[in-house]
C-alpha cells in the first residue's frame, strides 16, 4: 500500500481510519479509507489532475463534492465492468477500486491533442453547424473522426456486461427523496406517524449537508444528529431506507423512477446480487428535499485543476477530512461561503485569503475572517489564473491589480435550488429575487417541496420546514401525526449580491467545464441570434450531457440576460426532463437482455422432441420442433421430404398445443359465434367442428380456425398459434362491449389441453389403439368432435380434423399428459413406421393441399381474396361484414389466391417474388400480385407456390412470370388452383 | 400511469391493453346508412385534448374491458368502470 495521505487531516470526518482502502488511479497505488468517494480520496492523496476536457482538451480537476461534478469523470473498473464518465465525487471507495482518466493520450500529465485549445477558434459555440461544412464528402471520411478522436468522454466496455441487473416495485404512502435535514425531519414526522415512508437518497451515507455541516444541532455534532435520525428510521417497520438510491424521474399517478446502485460499491456484485436495480415507486404523496447546488462564477482561466465550488471545498474538509490544497482562497458573492470557509479553517484547512465581490461585507464575518489572520479583500474580481494546476491568481480591486499565491481557489455564486423533479409533469421554475435563483414553480400532483430544494437556505429552517412538509403529506394521507420536537438552530440571515461574471478576465472563461462552453461562445449565440434559452443549449450545448448543467444552467442564461439587456425571469430557463442523473441501459433493460428478452414458452412435448433429435425454432413466443433430423441427412430439405412422404403414404404426428384454444359456454355461444364468424355455427350439430373465418370491423381477415360444439351449450375454438392472444382479446371485447345482452362465458384454455396431431392413411388405426372407445368411420366421421379417455382412462378430446389432407386426427389431453401421450401414439404407431415432424413438413402438406395460413392471413386480404367467399353468409350480420362490401373490397381485379407450378419443373420458386404477365415491363404498374409461400412437394417432385393475383381463379392455366429483383430471379409459372393433392378430399374423409 | 380496475383495485398501466375511444358506438348493421355509418364508426376519431373516454383491457389481470376516463393532457383518470355496465363513468 502507498504512503499516508498528505492531505488528510488527523482527525475528524466521516472517515474510519482503521480501515483503510487500497486503489489505483491511472496505475499508481493510493490509499483512501472506508467512508471516502474517490474523489475524496484522491484529494487527501494530493491528486489534482484528473481529466482532459471534452473539446479542448485542457487540464482539469475535482470542482464538486456530489452529483453535479462536471469534470472529474473517470473510467472505473477494467475489461468487461469497465464503465466510462463515472463521476468521482460520487463513486464510493472500495478497496481494490481501479479508475483512469478519460480523455487524454498518451498520458494525463502530456496530452497530444490538448493542441485543440489552439483550434478553439473553429470548435467555439455552433461549430457543428458552421465548420467543416465543404467539401460535403469531407465530412464523414475526415472531419467526424477526426473530431471524434479528439472530442468525446469515456470508452465504452468492449465486451458483453457480465452483470445482472433487476427490476422492483414498492409501494408507500410517503416517499421522501433525500435525506438531508428537510427530508429526514419529513420522514420522521410522516414515520411516527404511522405511515409507510419511503426514504431515498443518492449518497451511501444518509445525512446530505448535514454530514458537512461543521456546528451542533441540539447537544450533538451534526453528522451525529443524522446518523440518530436514520438510525430511528431504519429500525421502524413502516420505513424503509433506500440508501444508493437517486430518485430520477416522476411518472404518471405517483409513479417515481429510481435507480439503486446495490453493487457499484464493491469490485463485484456479491452472490445473486444484481449491479443495480431498478425501482418503480408507487407513493401517495412524496416530498422532494434534494437540496441545492452551488454555483461558480465565471471568469478567466475558472477551469485550472484547483479552482472549486466553496461548498465541496467545506464538505472535503468536514466530511472526509480531506484538504483541497494547502494555501486555500475564497472568492464569493455571499455570507454563506464565508461561513463555510471559516468553519473549514477552524477544522484545520488552511484559508490564506477572502475575496469578494460586494463592496461591503457584514462587518462580523470580515472581524471573525480579520481574527483568524485571513486576508480579506471586498469589492474584489478574480480576473486571472496561473499554474498547469493552480499556483495562484490575479485579483482587481479598486486600488488595482495584484496577483496572489494560492493552490486552491474556492468559488461560490450562491445556489441554486434542485428543483429538477419539479418540472417532469411539465411545471416551470420561478425566479426569486431574494435569493436570485430559480425555486419550484407547479410541482406534479402529490409532490411538494422541502427545505433548500424550495429556496430555504438555513439549517434550522430546512429543519423545521421538513418537519412541517413531512406533517402535513401524511396528516392528508389521513393519518394524526404527533407533534415533532424540531431542535432549534439559528439561522445567520441570508445575503447574496448576485454576481454571474467577471468581464475582461484574461483567458477563457468557462460557463459550462463539461461541455466547455465559454463566456465567449454565449457571446457568439446572441450575436448570431441563438438568444433565446432552448437555442442557447443547443447551439453551444450549454447544459448537456452528464452534469446537465447542475451548475451552469444559471450562470449561462444570467449572461445571455445581460447580453440582451433582459431579466433573468423574462430570458426564462431550460426545462428539466427525466433522468435526474444518468441511468444506465443495462438498468433500463433489467433481466431482459439477450435469450431472456422475453420468455420462451415450450411446448408439453418440448422434453419428447428433443429426445427424438428435434431441431427447433422459434414461432412467436413458442419453440418449437421445426424438423426431426436423422443420421445420414445431409440437409433439412431431405428430412422434411422424408416427413411428408411418411405421412402421406402411412403416419406421422405433431404437436399442435400451441394453437389457442377457447372455451365458450353459454345459451348463446351459437348466436355469438355467428355474429364473429363470417359463416353460420348455430346449426353446427353437437359432436361437429367446423371450420371459420373471422374479420375484423374493417372486412379484412383477422384469423381463422375450427370450433367444435362438444355440448348443447359447450364449444371449443382453436385459433392460429400467433393470433391466440389477439382473438381472445377481441372476443372479449365483442362480448363485454357490443353484446353484452349474450350468455356467454369465454376462457382461454390454451396452457390447460395438449393437443398432438396424427395424420396419414394409419392414423385410424394409430388412434384406435391409444383411445378407449370406438373410433371408427361412423363414431367419429370426418370433422366429428367427441370427448372420451385415451390411454386407458385420461380425458381426451378427439377431433377429426387434417390440415395435411391426409385423414387426419388431433388429440387433446391435459397438458401434463402431452409427453406420456406422444410417447403412447409413437408406440402404437411403431408397426407403421410412426414418423415425428416438425413444422416445416405441416408447412409443405397445407402449401400441397393449398390451405391458407399467416403468408396469407396478412392483414391485407379479405374473406373474398383468400377464396372463402361463398362461406360468407348472407342471412345474418357479423364483425367485418358491412365494410367487407365496400367497393374496394370488392373489386374483380383484386388479387386472389390460387396456386403456381414452375413451367420448367427443375426451377425453385420464391416467397416474395412479383407476378408480371409475359413480356410486361417490371414497374408498379404491371404489378399482378405476389408469391406468398411455396414449398418442395415431395409428392410433385417439384416446387409449388401459393400466392395472390388477379382475377386469379379466372386464369388457371395461364402462364406468367415470377419475378424476384431482390434475388435477381426470374422465372415463368403457370397459375392453377390451390389444391395440389387430392383436390377432391377423398383421403381426409376416408 | 395506475388504472383503478373496479375488480382489481389499481393496477399499473403495463397490465392494460389499450384500444382507444370509447365514444364510438358500433351502428345498425341493417340500417339503410349503415356503409356511411360503419366508415366513421371505424375510421373517424376525435383526438381531443382534455378529458376522453377509452376503452382499456386488463389484459394481465381480470380480463375485463373497461371504460376508463381519462385525461389526454396530464393522463390524470377520474374513473373506470366495467364495459358491461352502460353509461360513462362519473
Amino acid at each position: 500500500m502507498s504512503a499516508p495521505n498528505r492531505n488528510r487531516l488527523t482527525s475528524g470526518g466521516l472517515i474510519d481510519r482503521e480501515k483503510p482502502l487500497g486503489f489505483r488511479f491511472d496505475g499508481t497505488a493510493y490509499r483512501g479509507y472506508e467512508g471516502d468517494t474517490l474523489a475524496s480520496a484522491l484529494l487527501a492523496n494530493g491528486v489534482r489532475l484528473v481529466g482532459r476536457s471534452f473539446k479542448y482538451h485542457r487540464p482539469r480537476g475535482i470542482v464538486a463534492a456530489g452529483a453535479e461534478e462536471p469534470n472529474a469523470l473517470v473510467e472505473l473498473r477494467t475489461g468487461a465492468r469497465r464503465e466510462p464518465n463515472s463521476r468521482a465525487t460520487v463513486t464510493e471507495l472500495y478497496d481494490g477500486l481501479e479508475a483512469t482518466s478519460q480523455n487524454r493520450w498518451p498520458s494525463l500529465a502530456v496530452d497530444a491533442l490538448s493542441v485543440n485549445r489552439f483550434l478553439s477558434p473553429f470548435l467555439g459555440a455552433g461549430f457543428y453547424y458552421k465548420t467543416f461544412m465543404w467539401p460535403a464528402a469531407f465530412w464523414e471520411k475526415l472531419y467526424e473522426p477526426i473530431i471524434r478522436r479528439a472530442a468525446g468522454l469515456g470508452r465504452a466496455a468492449e465486451e458483453a456486461d457480465p452483470d445482472h441487473y433487476e427490476k422492483a416495485t414498492a409501494f408507500c404512502d410517503l416517499l421522501v427523496i433525500g435525506a438531508g435535514p428537510a427530508g429526514l425531519m419529513a420522514a420522521l414526522a410522516a414515520a411516527r406517524s404511522g405511515a409507510r415512508v419511503i426514504l431515498a437518497d443518492e449518497d451511501f451515507l444518509p445525512g446530505g449537508g448535514l454530514n458537512a455541516e461543521a456546528g451542533d444541532i441540539g447537544r450533538q455534532p451534526a453528522p451525529a444528529f443524522a446518523a440518530a435520525i436514520a438510525a430511528e428510521l431504519m429500525n421502524l417497520p413502516n420505513v424503509r431506507v433506500m440508501r444508493r438510491t437517486s430518485v430520477f424521474g416522476v411518472y404518471d399517478s405517483g409513479t417515481y423512477g429510481a435507480l439503486e446502485r446495490v453493487s457499484d460499491h464493491l469490485p463485484v456484485p456479491a452472490p445473486f446480487q444484481p449491479r443495480q436495480r431498478l425501482w418503480r415507486l408507487i407513493a401517495r404523496r412524496a416530498v422532494l428535499a434534494a437540496g441545492a447546488t452551488e454555483r461558480p462564477i465565471v471568469f478567466g482561466g475558472n477551469d485550472r485543476p484547483g479552482v472549486m465550488l466553496a461548498g465541496a471545498v467545506g464538505s472535503y474538509v468536514q466530511r472526509h477530512a480531506a484538504l483541497p490544497g494547502q494555501k486555500i482562497a475564497l472568492f464569493a458573492n455571499n455570507d454563506g461561503a464565508w461561513r463555510d470557509m471559516l468553519a473549514a479553517h477552524a477544522a484545520g484547512a488552511s484559508v490564506e485569503t477572502i475575496l469578494d465581490v460586494r463592496a461591503e461585507v457584514a462587518p462580523d464575518l470580515v472581524a471573525a475572517a480579520r481574527a483568524e489572520g485571513i486576508r480579506v479583500l471586498t469589492g474584489a474580481q478574480v480576473i486571472a489564473t496561473q499554474g498547469k494546476t493552480l499556483t495562484g491568481f490575479t485579483v482587481a480591486t479598486a486600488s488595482g491589480t495584484e496577483r496572489i499565491a494560492a493552490d486552491t481557489l474556492a468559488v461560490s455564486g450562491g445556489w441554486s435550488p434542485a428543483l429538477h423533479l419539479t418540472c417532469h409533469h411539465g411545471g416551470k421554475p420561478r425566479w426569486d429575487e431574494a435569493i436570485a435563483a430559480f425555486v419550484p414553480g407547479t410541482c406534479p400532483p402529490g409532490l411538494t417541496v422541502a427545505g433548500a430544494a424550495k429556496g430555504i437556505f438555513g439549517l434550522g429552517a430546512c429543519l423545521k420546514d421538513g418537519a412541517a412538509i413531512g406533517a402535513e403529506a401524511a396528516g392528508a394521507l389521513g393519518f394524526a401525526v404527533p407533534a415533532l420536537d424540531v431542535p432549534e438552530v439559528a439561522d445567520a440571515p441570508f445575503a447574496l449580491a448576485p454576481f454571474w461574471h467577471v468581464e475582461g478576465s484574461k483567458g477563457a472563461a468557462f460557463v459550462d467545464l463539461q461541455n466547455d462552453v465559454t463566456a465567449k461562445d454565449v457571446g457568439i449565440a446572441h450575436k448570431e441570434g441563438f438568444r433565446s434559452v432552448e437555442l442557447l443549449k443547443r447551439y453551444t450545448t450549454l447544459g448537456m450531457a452528464t452534469d446537465q448543467g447542475r451548475t451552469s444552467n444559471v450562470t449561462g442564461l444570467a449572461i445571455m440576460a445581460s447580453l440582451t439587456g433582459a431579466s433573468i425571469p423574462e430570458t426564462g430557463t431550460t426545462i428539466f426532463r427525466p433522468p435526474y442523473t444518468p441511468v444506465s441501459l443495462g438498468a433500463l433493460a433489467g433481466h431482459h437482455r439477450g435469450k431472456d428478452f422475453r420468455p420462451v414458452r415450450l411446448t408439453p412435448t418440448h422434453e419428447w422432441a428433443r429426445a427424438q433429435g428435434a431441431v427447433f425454432i422459434e414461432t412467436g413466443a413458442w419453440l418449437r420442433a421445426q424438423y426431426f433430423p436423422r443420421k445420414g441427412e445431409t440437409d433439412w430439405l431431405e428430412t422434411v421430404s422424408r416427413e411428408v412422404t411418411a405421412v402421406r403414404s402411412s403416419v406421422g404426428l405433431i404437436d399442435v398445443s400451441t394453437f389457442g384454444k377457447i372455451d365458450l359456454q353459454g345459451a348463446d355461444v351459437g348466436a355469438f359465434l355467428d355474429r364473429v364468424y363470417i359463416n353460420g355455427f348455430a346449426a353446427l350439430a353437437v359432436g361437429k367442428a367446423r371450420y371459420g373465418v373471422m374479420l375484423r370491423e374493417d372486412g379484412m381477415v383477422m384469423d381463422d380456425g375450427t370450433t367444435a360444439r362438444l355440448a348443447p351449450e359447450h364449444y371449443v375454438m382453436t385459433t392460429t398459434t400467433a393470433n391466440a392472444a389477439k382473438v381472445f382479446q377481441h372476443l372479449e371485447f365483442c362480448l363485454q362491449v357490443l353484446w353484452p345482452e349474450l350468455d356467454v362465458a369465454l376462457s382461454s384454455v390454451s396452457e390447460q389441453w395438449a393437443q398432438i396431431a396424427i395424420a396419414g392413411p394409419r392414423a385410424r388405426d394409430v388412434l384406435a389403439r391409444v383411445a378407449d372407445g370406438d373410433v371408427s368411420n361412423a363414431a367419429l366421421p370426418f370433422m366429428g368432435a367427441i370427448e372420451g379417455t385415451v390411454m386407458g382412462g385420461v380425458k381426451a378430446r378427439l377431433f377429426r380434423l387434417s390440415f395435411s389432407g391426409e385423414l387426419g386426427y388431433e388429440i387433446a389431453v391435459p397438458a401434463r399428459q402431452g409427453a406420456a401421450l406422444a410417447s403412447a401414439l409413437m408406440q402404437a404407431g411403431e408397426e407403421f413406421g410412426i414418423t415425428p415432424y416438425g413444422i416445416e413438413a405441416l408447412g409443405v402438406m397445407r402449401i400441397e393441399k393449398g390451405h391458407v395460413s399467416g403468408n396469407e392471413l396478412s392483414g391485407q386480404t379479405t374473406a373474398g381474396d383468400l377464396g372463402f367467399g361463398r362461406m360468407a353468409s348472407t342471412k345474418k350480420d357479423y364483425i367485418g361484414r358491412v365494410m367487407a362490401a365496400r367497393p374496394g373490397l370488392t373489386d374483380p381485379e383484386r388479387p386472389c389466391f390460387v396456386g403456381f407450378k414452375p413451367v420448367d419443373p427443375s426451377r425453385r420458386l420464391r416467397a416474395g417474388a412479383h407476378f408480371l404477365n409475359l413480356g410486361a415491363t417490371p414497374d408498379m404498374a404491371n404489378d399482378q400480385g405476389y408469391m406468398t409461400s411455396v414449398a418442395y412437394s415431395p409428392h410433385l417432385r417439384h416446387w409449388i407456390g401459393l400466392g395472390l393475383i388477379k382475377r386469379g381463379p379466372e386464369r388457371l392455366g395461364e402462364r406468367v412470370r415470377a419475378y424476384d429483383p431482390v434475388r435477381g430471379e426470374e422465372i415463368e409459372v403457370e397459375i392453377c388452383a390451390p389444391g395440389f393433392i387430392d383436390p377432391e378430399g377423398v383421403r381426409l374423409r376416408g | 400511469m395506475r388504472i383503478p380496475c373496479p375488480y382489481c383495485g389499481e393496477r399499473d398501466a403495463h397490465e392494460f391493453a389499450y384500444l382507444g375511444d370509447a365514444t364510438v358506438t358500433r351502428p345498425d348493421p341493417a340500417a339503410a346508412d349503415a356503409a356511411q355509418a360503419f366508415h366513421d364508426y371505424v375510421y373517424l376519431r376525435d383526438n381531443p385534448a382534455g378529458a376522453h373516454q377509452e376503452w382499456w383491457y386488463h389484459a394481465n389481470g381480470c380480463r375485463q374491458w373497461l371504460r376508463v376516463a381519462r385525461d389526454t393532457r396530464t393522463h390524470a383518470i377520474a374513473a373506470a368502470t366495467s364495459a358491461r355496465v352502460s353509461g360513462e363513468p362519473a
